[in-house]
């Protein structure tokens, strides 16, 4: 195998990268909001399985947790797998996971914000919906971007575990060439990949945090 | 006309009364200044008097209207739109302002009577300009709340209330996050709207100030009305809790 073609196989996996990532994040954020609102219910029984879930998520292997979405429905229902459900399992298990770690920062974020802005909401009239999305929302994301930037930067990385479910993104590809054609060389590439994707992801959180700090 | 009516209003947090049986009426174009010690209960009162705080037992009424009536001993308020509508009759100052720190100036000022009260936009930012006018902050109008001064920013504040065109301004101690070479110029503020006929109802720290520009003071000692009446007559009273309190201001 030449290195035009080791390349070529190699940037088609990480297009698939790409695409966990892309899509994972596009999931995750929104359904973390929406675990966090249950976090922070008033309701006790609404809070707890959003405690529980928060807390198996973080507790168990992201590893074991795809596993467990892709072999689950066989194992449970005893619905035949077809081989195509594999990326949609990495999808499915990655946003599901994210989503306990970014409904944790939110909290945290939405905590933090003092009480007075609830109230001088309140007493200018804006109803809960406006409150949240207009009021506090903006200021909790400003609170939260570095937290989040970590996490966003540990998601690049933890692509890779994909390859569990045999799904063809960068590090499979890599490890398949590798030990194929016994060189390093999709190794190095790898690295590569994963340190500049992680720059750029650096670079462009960082240009967001200056565009916000327009307030303090 | 009766704008504000609380009667018999208690309140208690845990084991611990702090509205022992209050009753208070503002009437339209009165400054009803509240004055008393740390932990006498001001506060807590204001906080329900603009529903920040729910009441336990007791009425309260806007403009003659029930939010809430006393059943059985206990306060029972109206439905929530209700009340909502009733909310709209009144502004609150904060004592450390809470503007909205990621909106200009100018957007704390328009955005609820745009958002909320759906006035048109051309009218509001008028009415907005005016108020910035009136308050010294003409300049100020694009300058975000971290780049003011505390006293500036209070004063934006009470233009932000000022804007939704409220019936009563309630004042909870508006100069106490204050430097003190700052509060001057927010009693100067206040003392305007008073000779305006602003309805307000402030509570304060500022003894002389309350003197000047209150038509009524109500001194507050352990969750009780303990003495009120024209600053005159208060400042003038015999009341032992009254003169103890004055005196620790004359030193």
């Amino acid at each position: 195998m030449n290195l035009t073609t080791m390349l070529q196989q190699l940037t088609g996996g990480m297009i698939v990268s790409i695409e966990i990532f892309i899509s994972t994040l596009i999931f995750s954020l929104p359904l973390g909001l929406i675990i966090c609102f249950g976090r922070m219910s008033k309701n006790v029984v609404l809070r707890n399985i959003a405690a529980v879930y928060i807390s198996i998520m973080r507790g168990t292997p992201l590893m074991l947790q795809l596993m467990v979405v892709y072999f689950g429905p066989y194992f449970l229902f005893k619905i035949r797998i077809a081989p195509a459900y594999s990326f949609i399992a990495v999808l499915i298990g990655f946003a599901l996971n994210y989503a306990a770690y970014f409904a944790e920062i939110y909290r945290g974020g939405i905590e933090s914000m003092p009480t007075g802005q609830y109230e001088a909401a309140k007493l200018l009239g804006y109803n809960k919906f406006q409150t949240f999305f207009h009021i506090i929302l903006p200021q909790v994301i400003k609170r939260i971007l570095p937290s989040l930037t970590n996490e966003v930067i540990t998601l690049v990385k933890d692509t890779s575990l994909a390859f569990v479910l045999a799904v063809a993104e960068m590090f499979t590809i890599a490890k398949q060439i590798a030990s194929s054609q016994t060189t390093m060389i999709p190794f190095i590439a790898a690295g590569i990949f994963y340190y500049v994707f992680n720059l750029l992801v650096a670079v462009i959180m960082n240009n967001v945090e200056k565009k916000l700090n327009y307030y303090k | 006309m009766k704008l504000l009516e609380m009667k018999h209003i208690k309140k208690q947090f845990e084991n611990l009364e702090v509205l022992k049986d209050i009753s208070l009426t503002v009437e339209q174009g009165e400054v009803l200044a509240i004055i008393g010690p740390s932990g006498s209960g001001k506060s807590t009162l204001l906080r329900c008097a603009t529903m920040l705080e729910t009441i336990d037992d007791g009425e309260l009424l806007y403009l003659g209207e029930k939010a809430a009536f006393s059943e059985n001993g206990h306060a029972v308020y109206v439905k929530n739109t209700e009340l909502k509508r009733m909310q709209g009759n009144y502004g609150l100052v904060f004592q450390n302002f809470n503007l909205f720190p990621h909106f200009s100036v100018m957007k704390n000022i328009i955005d609820s009577p745009l958002r909320v009260q759906k006035r048109e936009k051309k009218e509001v930012l008028k009415h907005a300009r005016e108020l910035l006018k009136k308050m010294g902050l003409e300049e100020k109008e694009d300058a975000y709340p971290y780049q003011l001064s505390g006293g500036q920013q209070q004063r934006v504040s009470i233009a932000r209330a000022l804007a939704m065109n409220p019936k009563i301004l309630f004042f909870d101690e508006p100069t106490s996050a204050l430097d003190p070479e700052l509060t001057g110029e927010i009693l100067k503020v206040i003392k305007n709207l008073a000779a305006e006929h602003m309805t307000m109802v402030i509570v304060t720290h500022e003894m002389n100030f309350a003197r000047n520009v209150a038509d009524h003071i109500i001194f507050m000692d352990q969750g009780v009305i303990a003495q009120q009446g024209t600053p005159d007559e208060l400042f003038n009273s015999n009341n032992p809790r009254m003169r103890e309190f004055l005196g620790k201001f004359d030193s």
